[in-house]
Order: structure tokens, then sequence, then C-alpha cells
């Protein structure tokens, strides 16, 4: 579980809940959600991309040999991928 | 002095946020309101204010496209009521949450069903925990006066809070009335220009209105607690500076002869001149009764209430909407809660009145008091009044 930099106490909420840093939510890993994980069996992967655009955490990403692998901080193990995946080239397993 | 003017009173709402410096206004038409609305909007198309008038395809929308307008910094303002105001009903406690200056005209009406257009309060009490700063006004000149304060309550830097103006449809939106219209230059030096505490703006990006866990949540609706309490002060400094300026005092919880009553009647919103008149009657017959006005019904002012309230023998609270399955009234409700833990209290008698525009004249008032000082009703239950059996 990443430890968040948010308010100690309800004195320390900023007004609204206004975040005045951008880019503040990449720091909150929701892999740590995650009960399965996508597995790429790159025999079967035809690097189609399917799996990179219908992430919809935009976790999949390209790798420099054209395959595919999810960030595992980011992953919710939501299986959308594996889904999609015509040639079937992804499974989903159990976290150990 | 300003000049008195023979106007509606909805028009004359318009013509006073008119005079507010608005910069955007979002309105859907729906009975009794629609006036507002269609006002602002010909002020707007005339040329005679300068501000973006966004027709809508319904209150929903509204009351969204006033929270992204509010976000960029701008003064905005929507006004609705009954079933529009229920369509609201997802959005508003948003608007609290993030702590936007939205000002809301309602022009109270009762909630369907059976389908009835006419006044009562049952749209604005299923409202009551949205966190809006919620007023009531008693005639027209109160809903001018009020709908500009409002501006300078909910922009303050210690509130940033939306607030919403109860104005009661018909009985007050619809009469011609006499009312004096704030001087323009006055209205400017009270009302400054918004100073927003963040804006939607691409050189600054942040965030509005983000996802927060149970590891947060708790805090975030503590502290929107504590922003609504602590706008009292706000509230309260500013209606001095409005008596000092434009020589009209508000306060939380108008009294009218309450000192040495023995029997309290309260009223919210514009019932309370009706009720001063029966006042006098039963004064005249002998009977030791006052009136209590409940204009700010959030934040509760629960000091004022007891205050006032405390020194009776007998509360006669009057609500315009019903509890269904629970403890009667909602305003009752409240004020016998806010006087529960004191050592002497009051006895509490509950009377359900007006409800979709039924008229309670003055002689209603007289007999609610009178059943009351005669013992002919039970203490801590709660009456439709004039119900047919």
């Amino acid at each position: 579980m990443t430890k968040k930099s948010g308010p100690a106490g309800w004195r320390e909420v900023t007004t609204g809940c206004v975040v005045f840093r951008p880019g503040s939510a990449s720091e909150y890993h929701t892999g740590s959600w995650r009960s399965e994980r996508p597995v790429w069996d790159n025999q079967k992967c035809i690097k189609c991309g399917i799996c990179y655009v219908f992430c919809p955490e935009g976790c999949v990403q390209q790798t420099e040999d054209g395959f595919f692998k999810a960030d595992l901080d980011y992953c919710k193990g939501c299986g959308i991928c594996a889904h999609e995946c015509w040639p079937r080239a992804i499974k989903i397993v159990e976290e150990g | 002095m300003a000049k008195r003017v023979g106007m509606e009173v909805a028009i004359a709402v318009a013509e006073v946020v008119g005079q507010c410096n608005i910069d955007m206004a979002a309105v859907y038409p729906i009975t009794p309101q629609s006036h507002i609305g269609e006002h602002l909007s010909d002020l707007v198309a005339d040329g005679k204010i300068d501000a973006e008038f966004i027709t809508v395809e319904s209150e929903h929308s509204a009351i969204s496209a006033v929270i992204g307008a509010s976000g960029t910094g701008a003064r905005v303002y929507t006004a609705t009521s009954s079933q529009g105001l229920m369509l609201m009903h997802e959005i508003l406690p948003i608007v609290s949450a993030m702590r936007l200056p939205v000002v809301m005209g309602i022009a109270n009406r009762a909630v369907s069903g059976p389908l009835n257009i006419l006044n009562d309060h049952s749209d604005i009490m299923p409202q009551r925990d949205c966190g809006w700063i919620s007023l009531f006004v008693e005639n027209g000149q109160e809903a001018l006066d009020l709908s500009v304060q409002a501006f300078k309550i909910a922009e303050h830097k210690d509130v940033n809070l939306p607030v919403c103006v109860n104005i009661d449809g018909f009985q007050l939106t619809h009469m011609v009335e006499p009312l004096e219209f704030p001087e323009q230059e006055l209205v400017d030096k009270f009302l400054p220009p918004r100073v927003p505490y963040a804006t939607l703006h691409p050189d600054q990006p942040l965030t509005m209105g983000a996802f927060a866990m149970a590891d947060y949540f708790t805090e975030i609706l503590k502290a929107k607690d504590e922003a609504l309490k602590n706008s009292k002060k706000v509230i309260l400094s500013v209606w001095d500076e409005w008596a000092k300026m434009f020589g009209r005092k508000y306060k939380p919880v108008e009294t009218y002869k309450t000192e040495d009553a023995e029997i309290i009647l309260l009223t919210m919103g514009s019932m309370g001149e009706t009720a001063e008149m029966a006042i006098d009657e039963l004064r005249a017959k002998g009977v030791s009764v006052g009136l209590a006005k409940l204009r700010l019904w959030r934040p509760f002012p629960f000091e004022e209430i007891r205050e006032v309230l405390t020194k009776a023998k007998k509360v006669v609270v009057t609500d315009r909407a019903v509890s269904f399955g629970g403890p009667g009234g909602p305003v009752c409700s409240e004020i016998t809660a806010a006087l529960y833990h004191e050592a002497v209290r009051p006895a509490m008698y509950n009377y359900i009145i007006g409800l979709g525009g039924r008229d309670v004249p003055v002689t209603d008032f007289v007999d609610m008091v009178s059943k009351v000082a005669g013992d002919e009703i039970k203490a801590g239950a709660y009456e439709f009044l004039g119900v047919r059996e």
C-alpha cells in the first residue's frame, strides 16, 4: 500500500479539497487494489496493441521489443485486457 | 434614500441580481420561479448587464453549469423551484463540498405528488443536509436585500459556501410590492469583485472535485461542517454592515412581542406577517403571546433560538412540510432538539400548515394559539391544521 501525503487532520484539508499540485494522482498506486494480474504469453501475442487501447487505467505499455506489459503499480487486475485479447495471449492469474 | 417602486417580486429579484455584477447565470424555467430566469435573460440579451446567460436543458444542467463557471472564478447565480430543486439535489452537496460561492434563489413550491404548483416548503426541506447556507424571507424587500447579501456571504474568504434564498412561491414571487432598490454605487461598495480561493486556469493547473476514500472522507466532511457553522459569524457581520449602509436590520431569529410572552408562535417565510396580525388580535384579547420568525435555517441558530424560546412556557411551531412517518414538521423537530438539553424548556406544539398553497388566514393563527392556550391540544404531538376528517 502506497503511503499518501494528504492532510493529517481536518484542519489541514484545503478549502473544497482543491489539489494544487498537478499530477499528484500518480502517487496513488491503485495496484494495491489488485487480487488478480494479467500475464502475457508472447508466443501467442501478435503485437496488435488492443490491450493497450482498452486498458481503462492506461497502465499497459509497449516494451522495446514490441510486446506489451502492465505497470503493476497501477494495474487493478480488472481483466479487460485479457477479455479483449482475441489471440488469447493474456491470462488473468490470481495474486500469490 | 433610494426610490420605492412597485414591481413583481420575481422580476425585482432578477433586477437586483443584475445589480450584483454577476458574470454568469444558468436558469431553467419552472413555475413559480420562471420570471426570475426570464427577466435575467432579458437583462443579458438587452445588454443591460455584462454577463453570460446559459440556456440549459434541465435544472441538473443549470446547477452543473454554475459549478463550472464558479470554478473559473466567476460570480454566478441560478434559481429554481420544487421539482427543479429536486432534480438539482444530486449536485447540491457537491457545490458545498467544492466550496463554491453559488447563489440560488428558490421560489418555494410544493413537491409532487400530487402535482401542485403552489407554495409550501417541501422542496427545500429535502435539501436540508446538502451543506448550503439557507435563508428565508418574509416579504419582497427581504427577498431583494438577502439576494444581494447572499453573494457577500457566499464569497467571503471565511465562508466559500453556496447560499440559497428561499422566497415563498406566488405568495411572494408573484406579488407586486412597493420595493426599495439599493443604489448601484452602494451595491458596488457593499459587494466588491469576487476574490476566488482557487480558479481553473491553464497557467496554474489544479484539481477541483477530487476523489477521496475512507482514509480522508471523515476529515473532509468534518471540515465542511465546521465551515458551515463558522459562516454564522460572517452572516451576522454582513447583516450589521447592511444595516449601516441600507438601514434595514436582519437577525437569525426575528421577534415580535416575545419579551414577556408565555406562548411563542414560530413561523418561517412569508406567513410571518399574517401571524403578526394574529398576535395583535390575541394580545388585544389579553393572551400573552409573541412571534418568533426563523430567518436562518442553515447554519441553525441554536443560541438565538434558545435565547428567545426558553423564556416561554409554550412554543407553537408552524411547519410548511411534513417528515412522513417521523416527528412531524422538520422545523419543530429541530427546535425541539435545540431545546432538549435546557434545564427549563417550553412545551412544544406543532402545526403543519399551508401545504400546497392552502391559505392560512389570521383567524387560523388565532385558533392555533387559542387551542394551545386552552390546553385543547396535546404537547409533543403534531396536527395537520384544518384537515377534513
